[in-house]
């Protein structure tokens, strides 16, 4: 489909910062997606960029020079950076304008929307919905047409599950490719760049501009031969995907909900599709123990990090100075300004770490992890792609919404880490409705492989209605 | 039964950089707190670590040097703990993959070597620095992710003297290298001290660890110390009362304290940095690297020691590579080397520390000594001239040094001189008398007209020969 940001290039630039700032402030009364609107933003010279003078919203986890910067946490609830991540960077040089900063799950450890500072973010195709998380406000955001894009982070799959729940695009490229200069760490093994958009081509156009080695992050790459607009349109006749019969059929589930039935269907209406453009689709088999191992194993990794990730929120050189000696000072800017979510996986990361724990759990989950990723990549010698659904469902209530996902569901509710283990390129586009509520398929490909998987993306959105739609357009 | 002593030693050590080991800040001494702090450094939300490739240039350097095995990967770790100097609430070290280890190193010891072996020696960041005052404490984060060596030997010590040997040694490296200024008075050396008393032959006793130890004296206060109260308890058969334990040095009243025990010991939850990817050792790298290394201080003693200069000159010889430096170009000039050795011991050295300047300050370049030297030792000038000319150069007269360099080529023929020395007697009546008339200290005076007559080019010893022969 063609790009909302190329069709805006020409767009009255004055009227749609104004329209865009309205339309901000509709979506935060409905949404409650934004910490931070930028109210006196202000149009940039015209230039040749394409990104020029479009209007996007940036995760609040980004560094942003002079600019509130939260994490959707107390403990930064006014830490003000002086220094700018590399994405905002990029994007300020390229001219696009920053409308607002999103909501999201704190520092975003957790996938509901439910837990930053300043309230809970609704989905915009049903407020009684979580939009999911963690980069809630951002997904919301788009999905309501305030922006043509959004960036979010995606560590278990923060970018690409609340793109499912919201019915747009959700794009993490290959580990590397995005400098994570600046933005406020989760588990860094695991971070990665995303951007939400409407369209794939919005998705390519956007990481086009952000990508590219930066000596402030030393996991970049130089990606200078990559283009990935350019090779949206390359033929995709041929290629191959699979998926795994353990998660896709509907025989392996005990009393699969109705729900988890419709995103069943919704999948192989998808696969007949996609075979119908030439792609072939096979199923594949994966061993069960390891697909059963991806949530603790994530669990694992990413508190660990987190937990030393984050050992500089003390309140010492920034965030709120609490009172007592410097133990105390320390243990209570912790105690007082951390949600118990965010404590919780604290307690699990240092416990994984501890000197007597750490070959069993820690170390156990990074060899799982590795065999993963090891098994993966011998599959992407044989296809392009694997692909999933996002989720069992379309997006959850709030109300009664919890982290705590049911057992037999805890595979395909977690899978999409996989691309977050391997650092592999992976994007979700929308594939139907339940209920008049969207859902989405998930497609992961080998890392570096990123214009083939988009490729693919495209293709298969361009054969379906969903691509381009807007929450409470058809109301 | 007789108890010895078991030490072994962790050396920190700063290394010398243009940046820090993580980040952009300068490395270097100032004396404002805080002026050379990034955001990387204080740990702000965000931030990456970029490491310095001169740092690891340095450490792989200093690895070779001590025989160390090196890594197929580069990688680093973090060392998980809350203490208000360390802003990011780790350390990044290597603990699984040390740049280096299982080497040695030969120490010059009494009148021979003492070698070293060297368990390994990792690249770390240093902590900022705490100040505490009455009612507050200030924190310094100048020192904030400046590079660290550390330097971990076994347990091989069995005397203070041979710690201060080893230290004093590796010290003398890390400057003839320039990965540090090695500086003790700017705190850049800091060691943590192991000690264990135990039977001769027998097992080791209980390890206690002093951490902490600022310099070189107090090392050697704190083996005394340490060693006398471990051996007392033994004696007093109190031996089980020796605990595993982290003490420190409370110089005031020269004694260590207790700070924390085995059971108390820190979990510091080590696990790999993953902001830093690992680096594949190049072999060629390393051979680069270690092509380049500068003869060490040892190989220098004894090639000093066969060119037969005594123990102590070669000692105030090698202190400091420059001087030795020094010494070694002014030997490619063919001047006796152990005139030299001791020209560059006394004269220069005793002016250096007159005038409380270094070598590189010194304003005799070294091919100018090497002439001078070489003219006193042809005898063509005195060491008396010597030492004139030596005085006026560095007092900035740099012409008769120049005069010097012109009158190369000397004039010995004695013919010529002959009807010079002949002439000057001639038109000298008076001093010809007065001097046969006892005042022989006017022999000079002869001398000094056949120089001003050559324009100092004269064979001085050939002048003396015919001016005697006119005069007596």
């Amino acid at each position: 489909m063609e790009s909302v940001i190329r069709i805006l290039k020409n767009a009255n630039k004055e009227q749609l910062l104004k329209k865009t700032l309205e339309k901000v402030h509709d979506n935060q009364e409905l949404c409650n997606s934004f910490v931070t609107i930028m109210d006196n933003a202000k149009l940039n010279p015209e230039s040749d960029s394409v990104l020029s003078n479009i209007p996007y919203v940036l995760k609040d986890n980004y560094s942003t020079k002079g600019i509130l910067t939260t994490g959707s946490s107390n403990t930064l609830k006014d830490y003000i950076p002086p220094f700018s991540s590399t994405v905002y960077e990029k994007l300020s040089l390229a001219g696009a304008i920053m409308v607002a900063k999103s909501v999201m799950d704190e520092f975003g450890m957790g996938g509901t929307g439910l837990t930053g500072h300043t309230g809970i973010v609704r989905n915009p195709w049903d407020t009684s919905l979580i939009a999911g998380g963690s980069s809630a406000g951002s997904a919301a955001s788009v999905a309501a047409g305030v922006v043509p894009f959004a960036i979010g982070s995606d560590t278990g799959d923060s970018v690409r599950k609340p793109a499912a729940h919201c019915g747009i695009v959700g794009y993490k490229p290959t580990y590397g490719m995005i400098s994570r200069w600046g933005l406020l760490p989760f588990a860094s093994s695991l971070d990665h760049v995303g951007v939400f958009a409407r369209t794939v081509s919005d998705v390519a156009i956007v990481v086009d501009v952000l990508k590219g080695k930066d000596e402030k992050d030393m996991t970049t790459w130089d990606s200078s031969n990559i283009n990935l607009e350019a090779h949206l349109n390359d033929s995709v006749n041929g290629k191959k995907l699979f998926y795994f019969k353990e998660l896709c059929d509907i025989s392996f589930y005990e009393n699969p909900s109705d729900d988890l039935k419709k995103v069943i269907e919704e999948f192989n209406n998808t696969i007949n599709v996609i075979k119908r453009i030439g792609i072939d689709v096979v199923e594949e088999s994966f061993p069960k123990e390891l697909l059963d191992a991806i949530p603790s194993v994530y669990t694992c990794i990413s508190c660990a990090e987190a937990t030393s990730n984050m050992s500089n929120l003390t309140g010492i050189i920034f965030g709120p100075r609490e009172t007592g000696n410097i133990n105390e000072m320390i243990i209570n800017h912790r105690t007082l300004n951390f949600s118990s979510l965010i404590k919780r996986r604290f307690i699990i990361g240092s416990y994984v770490l501890q000197r007597e724990n750490q070959e069993k759990y820690f170390v156990n989950a990074l060899r799982v992890r590795n065999r993963i990723v090891r098994l993966m990549k011998e599959k992407f010698n044989n296809y392009d792609g694997l692909i999933l659904p996002c989720s069992a469902s379309h997006a959850p209530k709030i109300h009664g919404t919890t982290d705590v996902i049911r057992q037999d569901l805890a595979t395909l509710e977690n899978h999409m880490a996989i691309g977050n283990f391997g650092g592999f390129p992976s994007i979700t586009i929308p594939n139907g409705m339940i209920d008049g509520l969207p859902i989405g398929v998930n497609i992961t490909g080998n890392i570096y492989d990123d214009e083939n998987v988009l490729a693919i993306a495209s293709h298969i959105a361009d054969s379906m209605p969903y691509e381009g739609q807007i929450a409470g357009d058809n109301k | 039964m007789k108890l010895i002593p078991t030490i072994g030693i962790e050396m920190h050590c700063e290394m010398k950089s243009f940046t820090k080991v993580f980040s952009p800040a300068r490395n270097t001494y100032s004396k404002h707190a805080n002026n050379h702090v990034s955001e990387i450094d204080i740990a702000l939300p965000g931030i990456l670590p970029s490491l310095n490739k001169e740092c690891i240039r340095k450490s792989i350097l200093m690895a070779s040097i001590l025989h160390c095995k090196l890594p197929q990967y580069i990688y680093f770790d973090r060392k998980n703990y809350y203490y208000p100097d360390l802003p990011k609430g780790y350390q990044i070290t290597q603990s699984h993959e040390p740049i280096g280890v299982n080497g040695y190193i030969d120490v010059p010891y009494n009148d021979g070597v003492l070698r070293v072996d060297i368990h390994d020696i990792h690249l770390e960041e240093d902590t900022a620095k705490i100040e505490h005052l009455d009612t507050e404490s200030l924190i310094n984060y100048n020192r904030a992710g400046v590079p660290l060596l550390e330097l971990v030997t076994d347990p091989v010590f069995h005397s203070k003297e041979e710690v201060i040997a080893f230290l004093e040694y590796i010290r003398s490296i890390y400057q003839y290298t320039d990965i540090s200024e090695a500086d003790i008075r700017k705190g850049q050396i800091r060691c943590d001290v192991n000690i264990s008393v135990g039977e001769e032959g027998g097992p080791f006793g209980t390890r206690v660890e002093i951490k902490g130890v600022d310099s070189f004296s107090n090392i050697q206060k704190v083996i005394d110390i340490e060693v006398k109260r471990q051996m007392d308890l033994i004696n007093d058969g109190k031996s089980s009362s020796i605990e595993q334990e982290t003490r420190r040095f409370d110089e005031a009243n020269n004694r260590t304290i207790r700070m924390r025990g085995k059971v108390d010991a820190i979990d510091y939850k080590y696990f790999v940095e993953p902001n830093i990817p690992k680096i594949k050792l190049d072999e060629e790298l390393v051979k680069e690297i270690t092509s380049n290394i500068v003869e060490l201080p040892l190989s220098r003693m004894t090639r000093y020691k066969d060119l037969g200069i005594n123990d102590d000159v070669v000692k105030v010889l090698v202190r400091d590579r420059k001087i030795s430096d020094y010494y070694d170009e002014v030997l490619k000039c063919s001047v006796d080397p152990i005139v030299l050795s001791n020209y560059v011991a006394t004269n220069i050295m005793g002016y250096l520390s007159k005038k409380n300047i270094g070598i590189q300050e010194f304003k005799i370049e070294p091919k100018d000594l090497g002439l001078l030297l070489n003219k006193l030792q042809k005898k063509e000038i005195s060491s008396k001239q010597a030492k004139e000319i030596f005085e006026a150069t560095l007092n900035g007269d740099t012409t008769i040094l120049k005069e010097l360099d012109n009158t190369a080529t000397q004039n010995s023929n004695t013919e010529e001189l002959d009807g010079i020395v002949s002439n000057i007697i001639k038109n000298s009546p008076k001093q010809v008398e007065d001097y046969k008339n006892g005042r022989t200290n006017l022999f000079n005076y002869f001398v000094g007209q056949v120089m001003k007559e050559t324009k100092g080019s004269a064979n001085p010893e050939i002048v003396k020969d015919i001016i005697s022969k006119y005069l007596n």
